[in-house]
């Protein structure tokens, strides 16, 4: 495997933190500030997508910044998991700048450039985790991404953003500093190297019952996955601005979290010893109950954004799932839906915005017959749906349809069950807002008849954009199952 | 000039001479007394720095005090170990006396003079207590200190009286029990020197006389570094001191104590008496796992922002000695590290206390309303300061952590482990508490979705560049733990630990 | 039995600074805590002192001549060990200097809330 060192890894990461001083100093001239922001997300993508050939091609591009003491440093790996995630988070970025300008002014927020500056600090940290060369690293800017997201998570400054901050906190430092911190020095002090690219070490230096409680430690220890029990933070962050749910809580956030996960379960522990502990299966099993769990409660919320924040929970387990199933095809499924969940999620939580930016409803009871004032963002939520449901012809199919040629690859038919169980779940819950925002009779409707309202342009957009991209992904998954063949390929050895 | 060797002596002559300028010149003019005891740190510390610089290169260094060769003259004694603490002795004490004018000022401006002259005084006890390798040395300068540290907190008026008089009696009884355990040493070997008493001990290791000599200078380096159960003196003292004075003295006085205990139990006893005959180890650790869990517990239920800092430095003091008790390398590395990463984490935090009382006039968690809107160049610098409490790569606290979490590890202390943790939670509750304050509750009414302008009123550059330097030194100091470690601290763990 | 009593030095200072120790520790009135430090701090300026003493009628450290200004070779068994007389000179002056910080903050106590017990004190600070 080709080699190459240079530092497009670290501009990648750093380009948007260098881009926080100008956004702060065009604070009281919003058309340059979010020009900024424009420029640096143009930026990241281009040096994300620039590192695509040589990764393609089956190479990784390595850069050291610090070196700290033997087997610990601050470094960036870039092969095609990271790359994966990279892509999507920048697209992403630029796609919730936009819409953020919409439902921003649309709203006539406060303190947009704290908004906007901090955005840039969590996107530097979600590239630096994905680029993330050793445990340490990642550490550091999952810690990072922690912090960063705070004031996003608080903007409003009420009480119940008070509140809220506090459950964030507490669930994702007090895992952070209390699962995640002591695992990763128990595995320093046992084999010498956080690196990610020495798997199965500790399979020569510690007993079955260390290895299984690291894992689980890791497993609930990022606690950004939301899996649970600690799911808690998620449906509370919902009280955050709409934009900063869609990113953060559809694509960055969580995403480190599963992404967390799956690095550290192929790179720390590795396929091969966590299948002759027979580890797969523990994960599984608590990747499932939270699948079902969550379907579950989703049925039951009126919030919209509540309801999308449990469907969220709930397909963040699929990628823990497909990494627990530890076959090829599993795997490739779960690191694909991180792609397909990010476009197919993204358009549910743009349409959730422009819906409150249009009308100020929040509640799926609210929205009887909204698809006549709204058309063009309920088509969206359609698609989008359709996408998280795993129906053709939308991304979100693909990858399951790899999970499920992955649990027959494992022999585990409860697995496959359970997908299928969930799948009718999502549709249960889904489906009944679609359907009651365009089929209704006049009468019911909520709205007057004949008017068509959308959103501000700038926040239709987007949501446009990203279900345009979720149906694409199913005639063309490229280049995200190409990259996740390739990791898959490299994780397995084959 | 003064040749390179001489720069022992001038670390702590410079500031002792100087202290008797700054009064004489304080008599004359008062508004001279800050530039001169700036100018006075500063050669302390470019000294300092020199020497450290010098052990880095060439090794430990021995002055001989009047040319007087040992056990009939002073010896100092500059090693691996004594040369970092002594550059941040001298960093901190500089940096908390530019950062010191406003206060000064506005708290007591007719007693300039002598406010800047103990301040000067209490610096070079510090540094002599450091750099000495004579233990009756070590007293007088610790007596030095002392005395300057109460007058200082003294100065406070009211309740800083109580608190200050108490902590006379206390802090003296620490400093008797020192001598007089420094008396059995002498007692049974007629030596004061530390290097001598190395090498004379080991045939007496078996008489009670050397075990009640180490017993009674433990336990005065542990009244003197507050170490539970023995930290009552703390709290009230430093709380109601004036902040010029809590900042030069929090960071430094309770970690000079425990470099004062490293010295005595590796320089004086030996690694091997002080962990193989004594069978103490593991109930110490357990001693720092109640301080560590004590200190973080009182802090929470603190409505005073600065007694909350008081119980951390109790909790901080818990890491140090477990660090250094758990007797592996990994451990007393950590310790180490931790006395200079606490001394910086701890001058960041109450320079912020010292703003924060300048422009509010108040120090309870009441105080720091909408300070993010009104201070957010001190709030981000203060916000560093937090994260390192809490232990956030890259700053310097999760390089000592990291350090103690493995010497737990290694040593199979889990509950020191686990109090470690517990002390980053409650650090990371503590701290959250008062940026919520911060961030949430607005200084007048202007909130939620308005435009109110809050006027932008950050401190005086005084006090602000100092925060901001202290900041950002405490990441550069984390992303260079590991070349202290491997340049210096290595070298001062003991052999064969 | 003869041997426990011929170190009395010891059970003197240890008498002494059982005193001090209480005197500061129990004692609710500063003034009584100030005596009790400087008998504390006097304790073991006179146990150092004590083990300078040297058995066979050894005499202050003070070389004696004659008036011509002969040189006699000093026999160190005459006097007694002078070191711990240095030491203890530079502890008194400690305990001097210990003594008039105390007293001028419990004057300023004194001033400030017009008692000098610690009760009273602590009532009015609670207030």
């Amino acid at each position: 495997m080709e080699t190459v060192v240079s530092i497009k890894p670290l501009l990648a990461c750093l380009i948007s933190l260098a881009a926080v001083v100008p956004i702060v100093l065009s604070g009281k001239r919003p058309n340059l500030r979010e020009g900024w922001t424009f420029l640096a997300g143009f930026a990241k993508l281009a040096l994300v997508a620039s590192m695509l050939p040589v990764v393609l091609g089956g190479g990784q591009i390595e850069y050291t910044l610090w070196r700290l003491m033997p087997g610990v440093s601050i470094a960036f790996r870039v092969d095609a998991m990271g790359l994966l995630f990279a892509l999507i988070s920048s697209t992403l970025w630029i796609a919730t700048s936009a819409y953020s300008i919409g439902y921003m002014r649309g709203l006539d927020e406060h303190s947009q450039t704290r908004y906007f500056a901090f955005f840039a600090v969590a996107l530097s940290a979600t590239i630096g985790v994905a680029f993330a060369a050793n445990l340490f690293t990642l550490y550091l800017f999952y810690e990072m991404l922690s912090l960063a997201t705070y004031p996003l998570v608080t903007h409003h400054q009420d009480e119940e953003a008070r509140m809220s901050g506090r459950k964030y906190l507490t669930f994702i430092l007090g895992t952070s500093i209390g699962l995640v911190l002591p695992a990763m020095l128990v595995i320093y002090s046992l084999t010498g190297t956080l690196d990610f690219n020495q798997p199965g070490l500790l399979a020569g230096v510690s007993s079955q019952a260390v290895v299984v409680v690291l894992l689980l430690m890791m497993v609930l220890g990022f606690a950004k996955a939301g899996i649970m029990p600690m799911h808690g933070w998620l449906p509370a962050a919902m009280v955050a601005p709409t934009p900063v749910s869609a990113l953060l809580h559809a694509v960055a956030v969580v995403k480190v979290g599963v992404f967390s996960i799956f690095r550290v379960m192929t790179g720390v522990f590795g396929v091969h010893l966590l299948r002759a502990l027979d580890l797969g299966t523990l994960v599984a099993i608590i990747a499932s109950v939270t699948i079902l769990v969550a379907s579950l409660i989703a049925l039951s919320q009126d919030g919209l954004k509540r309801r999308l924040a449990f469907s969220t929970i709930g397909q963040l387990s699929y990628i823990v799932l497909g990494a627990a199933l530890l076959t090829p095809k599993g795997m490739t499924g779960g690191l694909l839906h991180i792609a397909m969940h990010a476009f197919g999620k993204i358009t549910l939580f743009f349409c959730a915005g422009a819906i409150f930016v249009a009308t100020g409803k929040k509640n799926i009871s609210e929205m009887v017959g909204i698809g006549r004032r709204m058309p063009v963002t309920m088509t969206a939520f359609l698609i989008g749906s359709m996408s998280v449901i795993g129906i053709p012809p939308t991304g979100g199919f693909i990858s399951k349809w790899f999970l499920v040629l992955g649990t027959l690859e494992a022999h585990q038919i409860p697995l496959l069950v359970v997908l299928l169980s969930s799948s009718l779940l999502n549709a249960a819950y889904f489906m009944p807002v679609f359907y009651r925002a365009f089929f209704c009779t006049p009468e019911e409707s909520q709205f007057e008849p004949g008017v068509v309202a959308e959103a501000p342009a700038w926040c239709v957009a987007p949501l446009v954009f990203s279900a345009c991209v979720s149906v694409g992904l199913f005639f063309y998954p490229q280049p995200f199952l190409r990259l996740a063949e390739l990791a898959i390929r490299n994780i397995t050895g084959g | 000039m003064i040749a390179p060797e001489q720069y022992p002596v001038l670390i702590v002559v410079i500031p002792l001479l100087s202290a008797f300028l700054i009064n004489l010149i304080g008599m004359a003019d008062k508004r001279f007394c800050y530039p001169a005891t700036l100018l006075a740190l500063g050669g302390s510390l470019a000294a300092a720095v020199a020497v450290a610089g010098q052990v880095a290169a060439g090794g430990v260094i021995h002055y001989r005090v009047g040319g007087w060769p040992p056990p009939f003259g002073i010896e100092y004694v500059i090693d691996h170990l004594n040369a970092l603490v002594l550059v941040v002795i001298a960093g901190v004490a500089l940096v908390a006396a530019i950062a010191s004018k406003c206060s000064v000022e506005a708290e007591f401006p007719h007693k300039r003079a002598q406010f800047y002259t103990l301040f000067v005084l209490l610096t070079t006890g510090l540094l002599g207590m450091t750099i000495t390798g004579d233990a009756f040395n070590l007293y007088v300068l610790m007596e030095i200190s002392a005395l300057t540290n109460y007058a200082l907190i003294a100065m406070g008026g009211n309740r800083a009286l109580v608190g200050g008089f108490n902590y006379i009696i206390v802090g003296t009884i620490g400093a008797c029990f020192y001598l007089l355990g420094v008396g059995h040493l002498y007692i049974m070997t007629g030596s004061l020197n530390m290097a001598d008493l190395l090498h004379l001990l080991p045939a007496l290791f078996h008489t009670k006389a050397v075990l009640v000599g180490a017993i009674l200078m433990l336990l005065g380096a542990w009244i003197k570094m507050a170490f539970f159960p023995l930290h009552g003196w703390l709290p009230n003292a430093y709380t109601y001191a004036p902040s010029a004075t809590s900042t030069l003295v929090a960071p430094l006085m309770t970690k000079v104590s425990v470099y004062i205990m490293i010295r005595v139990l590796f320089s004086v006893f030996g690694a091997y008496y002080v962990f193989t005959v004594l069978p103490v180890k593991g109930l110490i650790v357990w001693l720092a796992v109640a301080a560590i869990v004590g200190g973080s517990l009182f802090a929470l239920a603190q409505q005073d922002f600065k007694r909350m800092l008081t119980y951390l430095i109790v909790a901080e003091v818990g890491y140090m000695v477990g660090g250094v008790w758990l007797a592996n390398q990994w451990g007393i590395t950590g310790a180490i590290l931790h006395i200079i990463n606490d001394a910086v984490m701890t001058l960041c935090l109450f320079l912020f206390c010292a703003i924060v009382v300048h422009k509010t006039k108040g120090h309870r968690l009441s105080d720091m309303r909408g300070l993010f809107r009104r201070m957010p160049v001190t709030m981000t610098a203060f916000a560093i300061g937090a994260l390192s409490m809490i232990g956030v790569p890259p700053t310097a606290g999760f390089f000592s952590k990291w350090y103690l979490i493995l010497g737990g590890i290694d040593a199979h202390q889990w509950g020191f482990v686990a109090a470690l943790l517990f002390s980053s939670l409650v650090n990371a509750v503590l701290f959250f508490r008062i940026f919520e304050i911060a961030h949430f509750e607005p200084a007048d009414e202007v909130h939620g979705h308005g435009h109110g302008a809050v006027a932008i009123d950050e401190a005086p550059l005084s006090m602000l560049l100092p925060l901001v330097a202290v900041a950002v030194g405490l990441i550069v100091l984390g992303l260079y733990s590991t070349t202290l470690v491997s340049t210096f601290i290595h070298y001062a763990v003991p052999a064969g630990i | 039995m003869a041997e426990l009593f011929a170190k009395y030095n010891y059970w003197i200072y240890i008498a002494l600074m059982m005193i001090g120790l209480y005197a500061m520790i129990a004692k609710g009135n500063l003034a009584k805590k100030i005596i009790g430090m400087s008998i504390f701090q006097t304790a073991i300026i006179v146990f150092y002192v004590s083990i300078a003493a040297k058995t066979g009628g050894a005499t202050i450290p003070i070389i004696a001549h004659g008036h011509e200004g002969a040189e006699h070779a000093v026999r160190v068994i005459d006097y007694v060990n002078p070191l711990p007389h240095v030491l203890m000179l530079t502890a008194i002056v400690v305990g001097v200097a210990t003594l008039g910080v105390a007293l001028a903050i419990a004057m300023s106590i004194h001033q400030r809330y017009g008692t000098m017990e610690e009760e009273e004190i602590l009532e009015q600070i609670r207030e």
